[in-house]
């Protein structure tokens, strides 16, 4: 596919957009230049802050709350988007450009059916009469590959499911067939399996429609499937452009090689424990429910001293309910929890202290997992002052010690609110948190999933010494296989509630594989442009986990 | 040609008086953004003109209400001389139906009026709160209890209830409190639990439950802290209707008894002067219009810095 002597489609130069924060104005896109052509796909890539929404948002001459664009040219197929009085920018939107939000299901409105939200730019924008604009999404429907084309434009956004969500929501950003659109994510918030599905629509169609696209992610691999030239960002400046093909295989900058590196952290399988060995954990046959949905069925696995189970599946497996019997938030129907041999009580609230300190949490979103008016010395020191009774000078002595170990500086950090810390070293001090009741055993749910690559990373490793200085057995939740890969000994597979497949890690990485395993581990993204088209190939084939109903089927 | 004429000097008089009170206003904050110290002064350099202008006001109406007894020319109760003098200088505002000091009554009333309020809605706060707090903390059951026991109480409309209350128990001054924070601890009840139910669903809720903590500490360290922004800006509100509903008691003839000097009872005494087309019973009204601006000048404000803060 050659787009070389195709039109120039969309020209910015010397973009700079600030943002107003403590009140001033500070600079979050310096001088970034790009140019793409009619049916060209180009990925944004970068970590969170570099800028990516924002510049994705500026092609369609538009900045957020609180942002302004302060210099630069944008130009849109003639337009000097900058200039254009406010009018001609709204009729360009939704029209010419359309944009595809990270969340479908907070993008819809709740309260109409999908092909009525379809219909609604098509009529704004005098493209089409009602009745042709209904025919029209039932047709991209069946192109996007949604079941029941027909009828799934006749539900509510409550009543997909999230693959299907973000699909139709592509669907309605071609309805007026616009040159361009930008996607922001749009599958970040989406199962691997589910994914897979996603991104093969969205490629298709744009190909079709030979519509020029701007795709922001801050993974590698998707966007090596996707784009036809990756720009890489770094806090708002352009580190690098290529072609994808060249950018894969021979990165220039020492960045961009630093974010191709990330993903080859790799952790040997801890030999195995002696069989007479009790586990600190051990789940026992435990089926569980919410009122009078059943979420788990008999699920039994161990977990011992410094070793990490990865739990995998897709959401609503069952995983992070798992996690929530075992600390007695959520009492089984029937089955046990065993604590170094021990059963505990089902319910948290008739565990002992000493129960309670022994197993401790991390969880994924850090923002809600600290309380935001408490500074750091009370929210590390709290579980210290709590469980092991230290006050005073012994308390502030151990506050600095826990900060030592996650790798902050004391003095910087301990009089901080969390509002003052980066994604990072907030998910440090969760770490810290649990830390500080020198528990046996903890739960990390997602932990690195809402995180950048190269500090998820950070965090893994860091994990990964807290546990063998402490003699920590870790039960890892997570859908990332490449986190799997990283940091487990052991991995259980969950599906629907059950437990679909467990063992080493080296076993469980290595064919043959259950179908359902196959599924999951043949649908992570690898740097291979080639990847995706080589998989369909195989899915149709019927090969790699073909057969396997995935959760958003 | 004349309606002309006074329309323009309305809107003369109109102008200054706004002209005056941004003055005042702005040189209010420059006077208390120098003298606050440094994290003070951050935060009130945001404040709008009304609200340092509403700041001003309150102020001077806690001001005028302490230093009651030396400001006011005569005693509260005092009759100094005939019935409805007009203004002159010895009486500034004239005198009331009693021949008592109207200027002295107004002064003496932001002191009864207001302290009886702020007591009412700090009363109404605290009960309100905790109960609100605890419903949502606990749930289930006290929860259900609490809530059905409020929802009874605010189906009967407040003035009404309040009255019916009154006759029962009787008029008396700590009577008219207990009875409207009675009556706006339930207002109170619902915002605290429905703040607090977004709050506890939070994860760092969820780990202070796992780590074993009381519930007294699970309300005061973890949830009110969350929920401080707006519940103060809420007390703010409140006050106004407390105020309020105090003046229209009194007004009623069963809030704050003579000779207790109130601005509702004030109006109601001298309404007959307005009759002749003397302004001088709307001044208690005014004064209870003008706290009523200013306090929710500052709410306003402290509601729009609720709700963008970065905290």
């Amino acid at each position: 596919m050659s787009d070389d002597e195709k039109p120039v489609l969309l020209t910015i130069r010397d973009l700079c957009i600030e943002g107003y924060a403590d009140e001033t104005w500070l600079e979050i896109v310096k001088d970034v230049s790009l140019d793409l052509r009619r049916g060209e796909v180009l990925g944004l890539i970068g970590e969170s802050g570099a800028g990516k929404s924002t510049i994705g948002l500026a092609a369609m001459g538009f900045t957020r709350d609180g942002c302004r664009i302060s210099g630069g040219t944008i130009t849109f197929d003639g337009i000097d988007l900058r200039a254009a009085p406010v009018t001609e920018r709204r009729a360009l939107r939704g029209k010419r450009i359309a944009y595809v939000a990270q969340s479908a299901a907070a993008s819809f409105n709740p309260a109409h059916k999908l092909i009525d939200q379809y219909s609604e730019g098509p009529l704004i924008h005098h493209v089409m009469g009602r009745k042709e604009a209904e025919n029209d999404a039932v047709e991209l429907y069946r192109r996007m590959r949604l079941p029941n084309p027909e009828e799934i434009g006749f539900r509510y956004p409550h009543q997909v499911s999230g693959g299907q969500l973000q699909r139709a929501m592509t669907a309605m950003a071609m309805a007026c067939r616009p040159d361009l659109i930008i996607f922001d994510e749009p599958t970040t918030a989406l199962d691997v399996t589910t994914q897979i599905e996603v991104l093969a629509a969205i490629r298709d169609i744009v190909e079709q429609f030979d519509t020029a696209a701007i795709y922001i992610t801050h993974d590698l691999a998707v966007v090596a499937q996707m784009a036809d030239k990756i720009k890489v960002l770094l806090r708002g400046e352009e580190v690098e452009e290529a072609d994808t093909r060249t950018m894969l295989a021979d990165p220039k900058q020492d960045y961009t090689k630093t974010l191709w590196a990330v993903r080859s952290l790799q952790r040997d399988e801890q030999p195995p424990a002696g069989a007479g060995e009790t586990p600190v954990v051990s789940v026992r046959d435990v089926t569980a429910a919410y009122g009078d949905v059943p979420v788990l069925y008999e699920v039994s696995f161990d977990i011992h001293a410094r070793r990490t189970v990865a739990v995998v599946g897709e959401s609503g497996s069952g995983k992070s309910t798992a996690a929530r019997v075992i600390t007695g938030l959520l009492p089984p129907l029937s089955g046990e929890v065993q604590f170094n041999g021990e059963t505990l009580p089902a319910d948290y609230r008739r565990r002992s202290k000493d129960q309670l300190r022994q197993a401790q949490m991390i969880y994924q979103m850090a923002d809600t997992a600290l309380n935001p008016k408490q500074r750091i010395r009370e929210i590390v020191g709290r579980p210290v002052e709590f469980y092991l009774g230290l006050r005073g000078k012994a308390l502030e002595a151990r506050i600095r010690e826990l900060l030592h170990l996650i790798e902050l500086e004391p003095d910087d950090f301990i009089d901080r609110l969390p509002s003052e810390l980066s994604g990072g070293q907030k998910q440090r001090i969760g770490i810290a948190r649990a830390l500080a009741a020198e528990p046996q055993f903890i739960i990390c749910d997602e932990v690195t999933s809402a995180l950048d690559q190269l500090v998820a990373e950070g965090i893994l490793r860091l994990l990964d010494r807290l546990q063998s200085e402490f003699k920590l057995a870790y039960m890892f939740i997570t859908h990332d296989l490449a986190t799997v890969r990283a940091i487990a000994d052991e991995v259980v597979v969950m599906k629907e509630g059950r437990i679909i497949e467990k063992g080493g890690k080296t076993e469980m990485f290595t064919p043959p594989h259950d179908p359902y395993t196959e599924l999951l581990l043949s649908s992570v993204p690898e740097m291979d442009p080639d990847w995706l088209d080589h998989l369909l190939a195989e899915r149709a084939a019927g090969r790699a986990g073909a057969g396997v109903k995935s959760a958003d089927a | 040609m004349e309606t002309l004429i006074s329309i323009l000097f309305f809107l003369f008089w109109a102008a200054l008086v706004i002209a005056v009170a941004a003055l005042a206003a702005w040189l209010f904050r420059a006077v208390i953004i120098a003298v606050s110290p440094k994290n003070l002064a951050k935060v009130l350099r945001t404040a709008p003109l009304t609200a340092s202008f509403g700041m001003l006001i309150i102020l001077i109406y806690v001001v005028v209400s302490v230093l009651a007894p030396a400001i006011a020319p005569f005693g509260e109760r005092e009759v100094v001389g005939g019935e409805y003098l007009p203004w002159d200088s010895t009486y500034i505002l004239g005198t009331d139906n009693l021949g008592r000091d109207m200027f002295t009554r107004i002064i003496y009333g932001a002191r009864n009026t207001v302290g009886i309020a702020f007591v009412t809605t700090a009363l109404a706060f605290i009960a309100g709160a905790i109960f609100g707090l605890l419903a949502a903390t606990v749930g289930g059951w006290l929860d259900q209890i609490l809530s059905r026991i409020v929802d009874v109480l605010m189906a009967i409309p407040a003035l009404i209830f309040a009255l019916l209350l009154l006759t029962i128990v009787g008029t008396s001054i700590i009577n008219m409190i207990l009875v409207i924070a009675l009556i706006d601890s339930t207002r109170v009840f619902r915002l605290a639990r429905a703040v607090a139910m977004n709050i506890v669903v939070m994860d760092y809720i969820e780990a202070a439950q796992l780590r074993g903590e009381g519930l007294w500490r699970l309300i005061t360290r973890e949830i009110l802290p969350n929920a401080m922004a707006p519940l103060v800006a809420e007390f703010g509100l409140r006050f106004c209707f407390v105020f309020l509903a105090i003046s229209a008691l009194s007004f009623l003839g069963l809030g704050i008894q003579p000779p207790t000097a109130d601005w509702g009872s004030m109006v109601r005494d001298n309404a007959t002067l307005i009759t002749f087309g003397d302004i001088t019973p709307l001044l208690p009204a005014g004064a209870i219009a003008l706290l009523t601006v200013a306090v929710n000048f500052v709410v306003d404000w402290m509601l729009h810095r609720a709700s963008g803060l970065k905290e």
